[in-house]
């Protein structure tokens, strides 16, 4: 079976400055794929260019047959994919149910609204408690409830997470892969971005490194825990 | 109290109402769309004519002409956002200044080479009441009482309906609202015609208290603009403060000094004002 979605030698950048060199990857239905790497390997880069932030400069992006290489975010969002971007980005003089509503922006989600947010609030109970509460006075923890459980809301057939634990205490970081666990559990797809190399190896089925630009190793979460270069770089052993 | 005062306050409150209706206006194109509307006002001045027109020429009934007017300009906002504004989106904040303060001139221009400079009025003379002593004009008292039902039914647009809070979402992060399946095109169309709306609103309110003549727009456009930096530019809540402020250092400076000292008072407290506090009353 063809994969949900494709990156074939993709390279982006902002003006002169080149930050995705011709990179390729896969993500399978129902997978947990994470992209892990340093500072400035260009991770973000990569979220933005597959949501439509950021248009690539070459290469192929095809989900489900359909290529979105250029496409406008709003397309991209149409198409299935919904990303919960970096530092959360909520809208932050909405309240908590003002800012899910947005996430079901999409004919077939705002259909089915009450249906849906009565999903995320069984999801993440907290959230039903501050549902009238506006986002920007939330803990940082519960913003990256309310930022994941917006982007539930269109039921995207996959979800992009861009640094989930960024900014966040360890103790919350840890509630954060939590909620990975409970969505994946759900039977999202999910590609997911992060410096915490550790941590989510432990959550993803599989994982590529991403280094100044280019994916330097692939592997299953078991091989790359393995390896001498993610051992001695990122997991400090 | 000297009940001059009292007078000068309420006539204050009574023009502070349209100044905040012009307000919000091109608060909400700002903070949605991000481009100042400088030819705000003669989107009005057009407003006022299309009144003028149909009721004094046409002879259209009045609460049809200001329908037919506030009808015409929505388009007319609408328009300008997709002729003018659409283009240069992505261009320098000056050169949009420069391509709506162009507008601003062909808008004048355009009226003077259809109605000429002419003072024009709708001939209507509606009563001037008086409540133990102090006279208080029935058009300023309907234009105040009108000015805030449409601020009220914008905020209860903005708050409660669905568009309304994709509104002020991407007035919040504008990139955002593009992940979330949302294309800012219509969502700015739909603006500038709210904009537009409020601005033939506007246009029929102060038609019924001033003649309608093609620079009319110079009269209230600045102190709209005032206004809006004063409360914090695409702040709604503190442009509509502002305007009530403005209104009164107008109104009670008139009654002590003459008139254009007033203004020139108004002025002076702006500038201080953004000297002290230059993102405004309530901007970030």
């Amino acid at each position: 079976m063809a994969a949900l979605l494709s990156l074939d030698g993709v390279n982006a950048g902002y003006g002169s400055f080149a930050a995705l060199f011709d990179v390729s990857l896969d993500v399978e239905h129902g997978e947990a794929v994470g992209v892990v790497g340093p500072n400035g390997a260009g991770k973000t880069t990569l979220m933005r260019v597959i949501s439509g932030l950021l248009p690539p400069r070459s290469g192929r992006i095809v989900l489900e047959g359909e290529s979105l290489a250029g496409a406008p975010a709003y397309r991209v969002a149409a198409a299935g994919i919904a990303h919960v971007p970096e530092n959360r980005r909520l809208f932050p003089r909405l309240t908590v149910e003002e800012n899910l509503r947005m996430g079901a922006y999409l004919p077939a989600a705002r259909r089915a609204f009450a249906e849906r947010v009565a999903w995320v609030y069984e999801l993440f109970p907290r959230l039903k408690e501050r549902r009238q509460q506006v986002a920007g006075t939330l803990s940082g923890g519960e913003q990256q409830m309310v930022a994941i459980g917006r982007a539930l809301m269109s039921k995207p057939k996959l979800l992009l997470m861009d640094e989930p634990s960024a900014g966040l205490a360890p103790l919350v970081v840890e509630q954060v892969f939590e909620l990975v666990k409970r969505i994946r559990a759900e039977g999202f797809t999910v590609l997911i971005v992060e410096q915490n190399v550790r941590q989510v190896l432990a959550v993803v089925d599989r994982a590529y490194l991403l280094e100044t630009g280019r994916i330097k190793l692939a592997g299953t979460s078991a091989a790359l825990k393995q390896n001498s270069v993610i051992q001695q770089s990122y997991l400090g052993l | 109290m000297d009940i001059y005062l009292l007078e000068a306050i309420i006539n204050g409150l009574l023009l502070g109402g349209v100044l905040a209706l012009l307000s919000l206006g091109l608060n909400l194109i700002f903070g949605v769309i991000d481009v100042v509307w400088i030819c705000y006002a003669e989107v009005v001045m057009a407003a006022m004519y299309a009144v003028f027109w149909l009721y004094a020429e046409w002879h259209w009934p009045l609460l049809l002409a200001c329908v037919a007017a506030i009808a015409f300009a929505t388009v007319l906002g609408m328009l300008v956002h997709i002729i003018v504004i659409k283009p240069i989106l992505g261009s320098a904040p000056i050169n949009q200044l420069l391509a709506t303060g162009g507008l601003l001139f062909f808008l004048q221009s355009l009226a003077t080479l259809l109605f000429g400079t002419d003072f024009r009025n709708l001939g209507i003379r509606l009563p001037v009441l008086e409540l133990g002593g102090i006279f208080i004009s029935f058009s300023r008292l309907i234009a105040f009482g009108v000015a805030l039902i449409g601020a009220v039914g914008l905020y209860l647009f903005l708050a409660r309906t669905y568009l309304g809070t994709a509104i002020r979402a991407i007035a919040q992060d504008r990139e955002v609202m593009g992940l979330m399946g949302a294309n800012e095109r219509g969502i700015y169309i739909l603006t500038s015609a709210i904009g537009g709306g409020l601005a033939g609103l506007a246009a029929c309110l102060l038609v019924l208290q001033y003649d309608v003549h093609p620079f009319i727009g110079l009269t209230f456009g600045p102190i709209t603009f005032m206004v809006c930096v004063l409360g914090g530019l695409g702040n709604m809540i503190g442009g509509f403060i502002a305007a009530f402020v403005i209104s009164q250092i107008i109104a009670v400076g008139g009654y002590y000094f003459p008139i254009e000292a007033a203004e020139v008072l108004a002025f002076v407290f702006f500038i201080v004002m953004i000297l002290i506090r230059p993102q405004g009353f309530l901007g970030k």
